[in-house]
């Protein structure tokens, strides 16, 4: 909401400091932003310098070569001689009072205006057009005085200020209005806020503009009749319905010039007299009101709801197709003929013109919900439906309208009727009970039971009761918002100030923090250390995009069925193309490689911690039901709401691409492969205590089909396993799609299983101090054979003296023959209760042989 | 695996054997004072005179080998008559030890020697920069957001989680966002397809708050980090999706002063020592009385000026003002206007999050009782947390994965 200072300053005590009009403006800011209207900016005060009243003596034409007619006019500005000016316009002549700007003056722009030589004459200033001087008029000439401002232009002198006289020195604040306070789109409400934020008393610095309005008591002559059959959940579309006539009005003649300026000042557009006078009066008071040609409106007025199949062209030209929902105010029989939605635009058939005589004022109050509704439907948000929306004086409407109906009275000749069409009432405003401790109990502040009464009287509150611990207190018709002792207690906080509330820290108990044991939740600091571990061994944790295109799935080369290729769908994306919500990580952190890569930045090693949306295979669930909140909702109910809502399971994905060791002084270094995905897939079932296995899987997209593994929880059957994510390179045709640098390796984990799966503070076992016994090995096996299987199975039959493995050497070649390759490894064996004999090791070793020769053919290397 | 060195370690001397010795060297005469003292003081001169292990290796074979003249002389002792057998065993035994000694000693100040010489040859020039552990880094929002969970465990708060993709009835009925509410059409929603399902991505943590009362109830005290949505473009000071913290207290005799105090302690825990706060009212469908937290402007230092070039660049730049730059007077003196601040607009305040008393229908659709139990809740937004205490002048850094940004603000602890 815009509000021009010197509007508001006809409402409400305004402190002008000496700095001047932005002091002044930057006070009125202050003062709102104390009791809750966000400061937008402050507009206006853009012509500065010299611009002052000048009369014209002579002004004589010179046709140019360019064939355009220029004037050379002398301009009396007040000095001692006239002055010298080119002027382009026409529509002026000698004597007339224009606005003149000398050099030294700013005009909106930044245009600074100096003597200058021009037409072959010096000119000394520039006579102003309306534009030029930011008045957001429409005509194209320079200002006339006289013309722009009537009467008042008749004390105008030459070298008067012409800032003042137009009042271009005003300001405006604009100041954001939260839904709950409708009322502060309107002067009048923002008057009253002004009082409350400078601590005034509002008796006295608020001047109520509707204050001693009077509304006639005869009844009007255009019937009324609201006859809304389809109420929304019991409320009826419209409350109050008001109707004035006024008759033998000049709708061609033109708005005041301060009305147009305080409606520009306001964006609001000026329009005709009528529809100004209208808007002028809503952003005044904060009634909307609407005109219809009375010769157009063809008997008594209904409103109701719209009919099947029923259509209107609004007042935008656009023939819409109604709803059978939408509130709409109707003429002839029986309401035959939509003539207008109500609260939101009227219609085109009833309209305003320059011919129309007679008007007919229509000042009403709608159901807000249906108006959001309506508003919503037809994209057309109004100035007329934000105020409804939001809740209107409905107490007000009457004298509003009279308002209305004295400036087009005052400015447009005819006469009103002297009687008023009111139909429907106020609604009831109920009391409030508001006991009178609650805003100490609430704010932490101890008000005094008579500041309390004080300040919710200061809003317009009735209180009933006063000296009672339980108020009664009855909110002012403009606050429908006030409807709970809450709401009360923070009118008194805001009025007595939110910088009295002290700053108190609270201890908290033990056992009120949603767990048994208090601080980060065992998952929450696993997950901590993951990250950490994760950014330890070397990668850059980044956060990647959430959304995502429909054919990604098909660039990773996921086969139908996939489960990742049943994501959700949002119905209203910030792009068109990327409406899915990712199943799996990889998904997007490829954009965020290719980023990288495409900004210069060649071994990246990234790593995203984050849920992905896992609908599940049918992709849809049973809809979220909606429970009433008036109490908790049953068991049931608030299952059904949390079954609702999808797995999104918490995810681990890296890429890496580069080299994972760069080259340097020591060496040529050493390129990312598949095994270092392998290496940080691992990395994470250790850091969360739960041993990973890799096993071959050639099956998995997008990875390269010889170069994936499927993680496990190691310790499992095969059988029983539960396959926890995949780690390898990505394949190559993956790569071509995505655009990716070749070889580009990558893992994806479900973190889910393992965050299960932790065990709990290990079990510690002595740490034995008899000597190991090393024995090495060397098996040859068929080159298919996984190394895992191998060592699975002399970890199995070497039994329990065996301390450690590690595969030391891997050979092919001749001499362990074509399709074969020899496993070298390294075993430590110990007893735990006294020093092993090498017999008994190698028996140990033998045993592993014969284990690993049993599962996968191996033998003795050299036998 | 393990370097080996060809070099053998200092301190390892190979003692000679006695394969090949000299040949007999000429006898002294055990009784002969002079001759023996002539024969020791050789010998001193000699080891000496030893140069290198090698050299004092052979002095000393020579010396005190089996046929040295010592040796020799220590040997005839036995054939001399008993009466002289004393004196000259003293003699000779004393030069004897005399020239071991030495011996040892010069050993050790040649190991000496030849130790550093090794150490020597042995240095390395280990300011080369190596690169063998690769550098990683946590997402600089992710570290502040564990910053602030740190904070609230220290009051005692827990710290719980909610889903991304949430029932609307969670992220807006339970709130008080009844259906037609105008404020819900504010929130800009991702509204899950079809609509129908009611499901959206959740617009702010707070759905939490609704989900922790219904599964623990009052007294509760706790914090929820998380990603919220909302249906804004990206651009320099907006993210459609972005980082909250929440902060829900409910119990019996909890009032806006206590919301002050925990905002006033977490915008230090922060923002650093000395950030001051302020409220002023707002509206949210929540909480009631709302407010808007706003903390005094970290870049101008609540000024609403902008900075001069000088004072953005910080300490370094402190120095050269002492080096004689001129030091415009604070109460206006600058030769030109001085520029609003760019991060608060000039308003020396800088919007960080709504709070407020928890409503009482907030509490009922919760199944609390208002009457009994009153709380406050919050949400900070954490991005611009970090644009104001790391000086970071895009959000689009933030949500982009360059490694750059995450490797600069990634690594503190």
């Amino acid at each position: 909401m815009r509000v021009p200072v010197s509007w508001l300053a006809e409402v409400a005590d305004v402190e002008v400091p000496a700095e001047g009009p932005e002091a002044t403006a930057r006070g009125v800011a202050a003062a709102l932003v104390r009791v809750g209207l966000e400061e937008e900016g402050l507009h206006g005060g853009d012509v500065t310098g010299p611009v002052v009243v000048g009369r014209v003596v002579s002004a004589e034409p010179e046709p140019q070569k360019n064939g355009k007619t220029i004037h050379w006019c002398s301009v009396d500005v007040g000095e001692d001689a006239p002055r010298g000016i080119v002027c382009g316009a026409q529509n002026f002549g000698a004597g007339d009072l224009v606005v003149v700007s000398l050099p030294g003056a700013v005009l909106p722009g930044g245009f600074a205006i100096a003597a200058r030589r021009t037409y072959g004459h010096v000119s000394d200033g520039m006579i102003c057009s309306a534009a030029e001087l930011g008045l957001g008029e429409e005509s194209s000439g320079i200002v006339v005085l006289g013309e722009l401002l009537g009467q008042a232009a008749a004390d105008a002198r030459p070298g008067d200020d012409a800032l003042a006289l137009l009042g271009l020195d005003d300001r405006v604040v604009e100041v954001n209005v939260t839904p709950d306070r409708g009322y502060c789109l309107s002067v009048r409400g923002l008057g009253r806020e002004l009082a409350h934020g400078r601590r005034l008393d509002v008796a006295r610095a608020f001047r109520d503009p509707l204050e001693g309005v009077a509304v006639p008591a005869a009844p009007g002559g255009r019937a009324v009749v609201l006859a809304d059959g389809a109420p929304l959940d019991g409320r009826p579309g419209a409350t109050r319905f008001t109707a004035r006539t006024v008759r033998g009005v000049d709708a061609a003649a033109p708005s005041p010039w301060w009305l147009r300026r305080r409606l520009v000042q306001a964006g609001v557009r000026p329009v005709s007299l009528a529809v100004d006078v209208t808007n002028y009066v809503m952003l005044l008071v904060g009634q909307p009101l609407h005109a219809y040609d009375a010769a157009a409106l063809d008997g008594p007025v209904t409103v109701r709801r719209a009919r099947p199949g029923e259509r209107l062209t609004t007042l935008d030209g656009v023939d819409r197709a109604l709803h059978p929902e939408d509130l709409v105010v109707a003429d002839g029989e029986d309401g035959a003929r939509a003539v207008g939605l109500a609260g939101v635009m009227g219609g085109a058939g009833t309209e305003v013109t320059a011919s129309t005589r007679d008007l007919v004022l229509e000042a009403a109050c709608f159901d807000p919900v249906s108006v959001a509704r309506t508003a919503r439907r037809h994209r057309l948000p109004s100035e007329a439906s934000r105020r409804f929306e939001r809740g209107v004086d409905d107490a007000a409407t009457a004298a509003a309208s009279q308002l209305a109906v004295d400036l087009l009275v005052r400015h447009g000749g005819g006469a009103a009727e002297d009687g008023l069409t009111d139909v429907g009432a106020p609604r009831e405003r109920p009391w409030v009970r508001l006991p009178v401790g609650e805003p100490a109990r609430l704010v932490g502040v101890p008000y005094p039971p008579e500041r309390v009464v004080a300040l919710v009287e200061q809003v317009g509150c009735e209180v009933a009761d006063a000296g009672a611990e339980v108020l009664s207190v009855r909110p002012p018709a403009w606050r429908p918002d006030l409807l709970q002792a809450a709401d009360l207690v923070e009118e008194v906080a805001r009025l007595d100030g939110y910088d009295r509330v002290p700053s108190v820290l609270p201890r908290a108990r033990p056992g009120t923090t949603g767990s048994r044991l208090g601080g980060l939740s065992p998952r929450r600091r696993a997950v901590r250390s993951l990250a950490r571990v994760l950014a330890e061994a070397g990668l850059v944790e980044v956060q990647a995009d959430v959304f995502t295109a429909p054919g990604r799935a098909d660039e990773l080369g996921l086969p139908e069925g996939d489960e990742r290729r049943v994501a959700l769908r949002v119905a209203n994306p910030l792009r068109e193309e990327a409406p899915l919500l990712r199943t799996s990580l990889l998904a997007t952190l490829v954009d965020v490689l290719r980023r990288n890569v495409g900004r210069g930045v060649e071994d990246v090693a990234l790593v995203e911690v984050a849920p992905v949306v896992l609908p599940g295979p049918a992709g849809r669930r049973s809809p979220a039901p909606r429970p009433g909140t008036d109490g908790r909702p049953s068991a049931q109910e608030e299952r059904a709401v949390r079954d609702a809502v999808p797995p999104q399971p918490l995810h681990v994905a890296a890429l890496l691409s580069g080299a994972r060791a760069p080259r340097g002084w020591e060496g040529p270094g050493r390129t990312a492969d598949a095994r270092d995905a392998v290496e940080v897939a691992l990395l994470v079932g250790e850091a969360l205590g739960v041993p990973l296995e890799p096993v071959a899987d050639p099956g998995r997209a997008p990875f390269h089909p010889g170069r994936c593994v499927a993680l496990r929880v190691a310790g499992t059957g095969a059988g029983e396993a539960e396959v926890v994510g995949h780690a390898g390179e990505l394949a190559p045709r993956v790569v071509a799609a995505l655009e990716l640098p070749a070889r580009t390796v990558a893992l994806e984990l479900d973190l889910e299983p393992l965050l299960a799966a932790r065990p709990g503070p290990r079990r510690a076992r002595p740490v034995v101090a008899y000597p190991p016994v090393k024995q090495d090995v060397a098996l040859v096996v068929d080159a298919a054979v996984p190394s895992g299987e191998v060592e699975r199975a002399l970890r199995r039959g070497a039994g329990p003296l065996l301390e450690g493995l590690r595969l030391v050497d891997v050979y092919e070649g001749e001499q362990v023959g074509e399709g074969r390759r020899s496993l070298a490894y390294a075993l430590r064996l110990r007893a735990p209760d006294r020093t092993l004999t090498t017999a008994e090791a190698s028996r140990a070793r033998e045993a592993a042989v014969a284990a690993a020769g049993e599962a996968t053919g191996a033998v003795l290397r050299g036998t | 695996m393990p370097a080996t060195d060809d070099t053998d370690p200092p301190g390892s001397t190979d003692l000679p054997g006695d394969a090949d010795l000299p040949g007999d060297a000429a006898g002294v005469d055990p009784t002969d004072g002079d001759a023996v003292e002539v024969a020791a003081q050789a010998a001193l001169d000699a080891v000496a005179a030893a140069g290198d292990l090698d050299a004092l290796t052979a002095t000393s074979r020579v010396h005190t080998g089996d046929r040295s003249p010592l040796a020799l002389a220590n040997r005839a002792i036995g054939s001399l008559p008993g009466a002289q057998k004393a004196a000259a065993g003293r003699a000779v035994g004393g030069a004897r030890r005399r020239v071991s000694a030495a011996v040892a000693e010069r050993r050790e100040v040649l190991e000496a020697e030849r130790d550093a010489a090794v150490l020597v040859t042995e240095a390395q020039d280990l300011t080369q920069p190596t690169s063998r552990r690769p550098r990683g880094a946590r997402h600089p929002l992710a570290l502040l957001v564990e910053d602030v969970e740190d904070f609230f465990t220290g009051l005692g708060w827990g710290v719980l989680e909610g889903p991304e993709v949430e029932a609307e009835w969670f992220n807006f009925d339970a709130l008080n966002f009844g259906p037609d509410h105008p404020a819900r059409q504010m929130q800009d929603t991702f509204v899950v397809d079809p609509p129908e399902d009611g499901l959206v991505l959740r617009t702010h943590t707070s759905p939490v708050q609704a989900r922790a009362l219904l599964e623990h109830g009052a007294p509760l005290y706790v914090a929820v980090p998380g990603r919220v949505f909302r249906t804004d473009e990206l651009d320099a000071t907006h993210t459609p999706v972005f980082t909250q913290v929440e902060g829900l207290a409910v119990d019996e005799h909890l009032t806006m002063a206590h919301l002050r105090g925990v905002l006033d302690a977490l915008v230090v825990a922060v923002l650093g020592e000395g950030t001051t706060t302020r409220l002023r009212p707002n509206y949210f469908p929540f909480t009631e009385p709302s407010a808007e937290m706003d903390v005094r402007c970290p870049v101008c230092a609540g000024t609403g000026l902008a900075p001069r070039a000088g004072d953005a660049a910080g300490a370094a730049t402190a120095a050269e003002a002492d080096a004689g730059a001129p030091v415009v007077a604070a109460d206006g003196a600058a030769d030109e206007e001085a520029a609003p601040c760019r991060t608060c607009g000039g308003t020396a305040w800088i919007e960080w999050g709504g709070c407020g008393m928890v409503n009482p229908a907030v509490l009922r659709a919760a199944g609390v009782d208002p009457e009994r139990y009153s709380g406050f809740a919050f949400g900070m937004g954490i991005e611009r947390a970090l644009m104001f205490r790391n000086g970071v002048g895009d959000m689009r850094d933030m949500v982009e994965g360059d490694v750059r940004f995450s490797r600069r603000l990634g690594s503190e602890v």
